[in-house]
């Protein structure tokens, strides 16, 4: 038998038993070394050869990935490992580290029940290690740390072995302080203990990892590898303590089973009743329950076409079963099913609960899709994407032949990466795409020009402004197109805290109505707003605070139509609106339906509240960055003067060694193109990296240029509106 | 001067002297078929005055009324409507307006479905409140009418359902369906069809009313808690009323 085979034969054995399954994912800052440690672990695994994973990193395929040297697109390996005399199957998810796919390991958390979170020994922990680690935790899934790169400690920094020590123990420390902070319950059980082995160091890319269960097996500890390292000598070092027996024994031995973390998890990723039968049957990981699987990607393969990834939480998979898409109200059959080995997709008969899944025949899911055998079957909790899209790019085929082929290859983007946002305009034929920065719209870009064959022609990449208020509007009529219904509208700003506590889905529209009165109230609505709460949409609310107006429950859904349309285009240069809290006070309504129909309310509502908006001191919101710069101190000028002259604030300087680092923040608009610059520049000397920094008012004296800038781009009048264009 | 004329109940040929005299003689003629589809054509109503007539959407009668009005400041302008002008909550709007930007408004009555129905033999002046039955908006079916008919009863009188119009008009099956959803009881009824032309008319239970499917538009009346003996008489006689409806007879 080859072993190939042999090692497919052990996987689909190993599939059966869930308490032998390890679902986990690797997450880290940019350029840790997440994909490098992946490759390594699967070659000591036995998975690919040890040249495949020495030479190029083997799981970033993807040509843009090689070319880009980063990881792009989060991959889904399977592996099987041997501990204490028993074999376990690996699912393991390499994440991408840059800020702009944040998305991707969003979405990865929802299929694993624990993460190895990869810490650079030299850099220590960076914004994004805080980020990934947030989103772990968020999702309950469990942490060990490895702390890579030890080699550079010695070689680089010459470190003393005991200076060494005490770097280590500081990424500990401080990883575990954020994980006081983001899970305080958890805290004790989830802490990570070097002395029971919840932490390894070591070197992903030389292939050594010890910790401190295996310096008692192996005698290696830190004053060995000192040794070896200052020797040379590290290919012993990797065969006397090598990474993948050292990490995956960590997993094993700290990473929750798919029947122990569902016992757990169910409850945060599931708002539906954990005592019905789909409920226990996914709390107890149950291959006879019903199917409830959660798709988390969807990755285009040339020859099948469309692969649905996901986790199955319960029930077991089948070619030919039919499965209803519940977020999507239809229903799909499975043409295949199958797993991971290593990189490769292999089919097999069938896949029972606590796996991370392939499925081919599900075409009408889109990444966050629950499926089930039952129709009514409540679905999973959606995946917050912590995010909004920042940059916008307007993209045309390049041959207007194409438009219809373009339309279809932006529809397939989209539904393969959720972060993107497509907008078509049929009437101007202005396609836009947003995304999270201007990689990864070059990234979606160079994609559809490769992959999908396409020429396309882009415009400079544009940030996405937001509309928001800052003060309070007087009471504004709205009156529907046949005047026979009256509105009466206030708009002002919304507390930070209720948009918290609704992107963070500590509150939402199913809960019980009397606690999510009780947490807005706190949160600084009034009593009749928090009461009066009708929705939240993207960072805005709105209330109804009326009293005893007949038939206006009938009414309500248009109403919040109305307010949707306001919220996603704006009055001042359609930007999307933010942070501004809608309130209905007063109105009047046709006792007659026909006489409020969708054609009466909508525009009714839209334009009380842009007049309302108008008159409560309306502003433009810009998105900022935060950018980390690390140059040797001679250079420190020229990265000030770059950074200065993008409207950049310098936050932070620190020096270590003759290495200076400058942590600053600036707006998104000035920071295009900024990587060709830093890059001439410092030579080329500067590590950077930047992290998203939220929404800020733009400065006054350029609020009238900036909205100018957009209404001439979308085509619109010239001059800023005045309340009387909307309500007359 | 914005002149607003009825055409009448069922087609262009229903309208007055005097609607067919100012419409010869205006500067401009629009026409709407929003607040109702008659059952002329555009060039129907362009033959029968012998002129060019313009046709009217809804935002020109709603949002963009002024436009309109503002023509007649400087010429005559007639509006044909469908009906009684007066009846569309539209024109009364349209007459406020015109009243605000100083434009006199003449208006010149027709036939009207809701005097019409009483083709049935029910009397007139046993009419209660009006309502529509309306399509759902976003899957919400308005209880109105059921209100309406409820409230009508309080007072033993009928109710006069008119049927949505759009995006399409309304059938009776369908309405007695969305009648039934919103929590309507089962009752006597009169489903027509056509009025002011073939006068289709079918009295029966509105559960026994779900086949009937005439052309035309089609309107319901849902009948009061008790008949007077003319309109008994009336109801057996043109609309084929069942037997057993002798017991609400008082
Ligand atoms: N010296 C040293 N370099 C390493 C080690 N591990 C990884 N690297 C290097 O670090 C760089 C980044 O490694 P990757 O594995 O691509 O990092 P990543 O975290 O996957 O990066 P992204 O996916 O882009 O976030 C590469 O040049 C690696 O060769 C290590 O243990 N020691
Ligand atoms: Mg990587």
């Amino acid at each position: 038998m080859s072993r190939a085979k042999k090692l497919v034969d052990k996987i689909k054995e190993l599939m059966w038993k869930p308490e032998k399954i390890r679902n986990m994912g690797i997450v880290a800052h940019i350029d840790h070394g997440k994909t490098t440690l992946s490759d390594n672990l699967l070659a000591g695994a036995g998975m690919i050869s040890e040249e495949l994973a020495g030479k190029q990193l083997y799981l970033d395929f993807d040509e843009q990935e090689k070319e880009r040297g980063i990881t792009i697109n989060a991959a889904n390996v399977s592996m099987v490992h041997e501990y204490k005399g028993n074999e376990y199957l690996i699912n393991l998810i390499d994440t991408p580290g840059h800020v702009d796919f944040g998305g991707d390991v969003t979405r990865a958390m929802r299929a694993v029940d624990g993460v190895i979170v990869v810490v650079d020994a030299v850099e220590g922990v960076m914004p994004q290690t805080e980020t990934v680690l947030r989103q772990a935790l968020r999702e309950n899934v469990k942490p060990v740390l490895f702390v890579n790169k030890v080699d550079r400690l010695i070689r680089e920094l010459e470190l003393t072995p005991e200076q060494m020590q005490e770097k280590l123990m500081k990424v500990i420390h401080e990883v575990n302080k954020l994980i006081k902070a983001m899970k305080p319950e958890k805290y004790d059980e989830w802490k990570l203990d070097v002395s029971v082995g919840k932490v390894a160091f070591g070197s992903a890319l030389y292939k050594w990892a010890v910790s401190v269960p295996s310096m008692k097996n192996t005698g290696i500890g830190f004053k060995q590898v000192y040794e070896y390292i200052k020797n040379d000598n590290v290919k012993e070092l990797s065969k006397k303590s090598p990474l993948h027996e050292v990490v995956l024994d960590m997993v094993v031995k700290h990473l929750p089973s798919p029947i122990d973390a569902q016992k757990e998890r169910i409850k945060t990723i599931w708002k539906g009743d954990i005592n019905s039968p789909e409920g226990k049957a996914m709390v107890n990981c149950d291959p006879n329950g019903p199917v409830a699987l959660m798709i988390t990607k969807i990755i285009v393969d040339p020859h099948a076409g469309e692969v649905a990834v996901g986790r199955l939480f319960s029930g077991t998979l089948k070619p030919g079963m039919e499965l209803y898409i519940v977020d999507r109200k239809t229903k799909n059959r499975i043409q295949t099913v199958g797993l991971f080995m290593g990189p490769k997709r292999v089919e097999v008969p069938e896949i029972p609960a606590g796996n991370i899944v392939a499925v081919v025949g599900l075409r009408d899911v889109i990444a966050g899709s629950t499926c089930s055998t039952k129709e009514d079957f409540e679905p999973f909790e959606s995946i917050k994407h912590i995010s909004e899209p920042v940059v916008t790019m307007a993209i045309e085929a390049k041959n207007p032949r194409d438009l219809p082929k373009l339309i279809e290859v932006l529809r397939q983007v989209a539904k393969e990466d959720p972060t993107l946002h497509i907008t078509l305009n049929e009437e101007t034929g202005e396609h836009l795409i947003s995304g999270m920065g201007e990689l990864h719209l070059e990234v979606v870009v160079e994609k559809i020009r490769r992959d999908k064959g396409l020429e396309v022609v882009t415009s400079p990449p544009i940030v996405v402004f937001r509309e928001t208020v800052t003060t309070t509007s007087p009471v504004v009529e709205g009156k529907s197109p046949n005047k026979h219904n009256r509105f009466y509208i206030v708009v002002e700003p919304c507390p930070e805290e209720v948009i918290r506590l609704f992107k963070e889905g500590e509150v939402d529209m199913k809960m019980d109505k009397k606690e999510r009165r009780r947490l807005l109230e706190e949160a600084g609505l009034s009593k009749e707003e928090a009461a009066g709460i009708q929705e939240f949409y993207e960072g805005n609310v709105f209330c109804d605070v009326t009293k005893g107006i007949q038939y206006l429950h009938e009414t309500m859904e248009l109403i919040l139509e109305g307010f949707r349309e306001a919220m996603k285009a704006g009055p001042l240069a359609r930007e999307p609106v933010y942070g501004v809290k809608v309130k209905l006070v007063d109105c009047k309504l046709h006792e007659d339906a026909v006489h409020r129909g969708p054609a009466q309310i909508i525009p009714a509502v839209r334009s009380a509240i842009f007049a309302a908006m108008l008159q409560a001191n309306p502003t433009l919101l810009e998105p900022y960055q935060k950018i980390f710069v690390t140059v040797p101190q001679d250079m420190l000028g020229n990265v000030t003067r770059e950074i200065q002259g993008r409207r950049g604030q310098i936050l932070e300087m620190n020096t270590e060694g003759d290495m200076v680092t400058i942590v600053a923040k600036a707006p998104v608009k000035e920071m295009f193109g900024f990587a060709g610059d830093i890059r001439s520049a410092t030579a080329g000397k500067a590590m950077w990296s930047v992290e998203h920094a939220g929404f800020e008012p733009v400065p006054a004296n350029l609020l009238e240029e900036f909205i100018m800038e957009v209404r001439k781009r979308k085509g619109l009048k010239l001059e800023i509106p005045k309340p009387e264009d909307f309500v007359g | 001067m914005l002149i607003i004329a009825g055409m009448g109940v069922h087609d262009v040929k229903d309208m007055s002297i005097k609607a067919f005299e100012s419409a010869k003689t205006a500067d401009r003629v629009y026409v709407e078929f929003y607040t109702s589809i008659p059952n002329s054509k555009l060039e129907d109503i362009e033959k029968t005055l012998g002129r060019r007539v313009y046709l009217l959407n809804r935002s020109d009668l709603e949002e963009n009324s002024e436009k309109i009005i503002k023509e007649a400041k400087i010429k005559d302008i007639v509006i044909l409507v469908p009906g009684d002008p007066m009846v569309a909550t539209t024109h009364s709007t349209l007459k406020l307006e015109a009243k605000k930007l100083g434009v006199d408004v003449r208006v010149i009555h027709s036939s009207s479905i809701s005097s019409a129905v009483c083709v049935t033999g029910l009397q007139f002046y046993r009419f209660g409140k009006t309502a529509t039955v309306s399509y759902p908006y976003s899957g919400i079916i308005s209880k109105y009418p059921v209100d309406v008919v409820k409230q009508n009863w309080k007072i033993n009188a009928h109710t006069l359902l008119l049927l949505d119009l759009h995006p399409k008009p309304m059938r009776i099956p369908e309405a007695i369906d969305y009648l039934f959803k919103a929590g309507m009881e089962d009752w006597y009824a009169v489903a027509l069809g056509d009025v002011g032309g073939s006068n289709y008319m079918k009295c029966d239970m509105l559960s026994k009313l779900r086949d009937f499917n005439p052309p035309g538009l089609h309107s319901l009346i849902v009948l009061a808690r008790t008949l007077h003996i003319v309109e008994y008489e009336c109801l057996i006689e043109f609309a084929s009323a069942p037997k057993e409806i002798k017991e609400i007879v008082v």
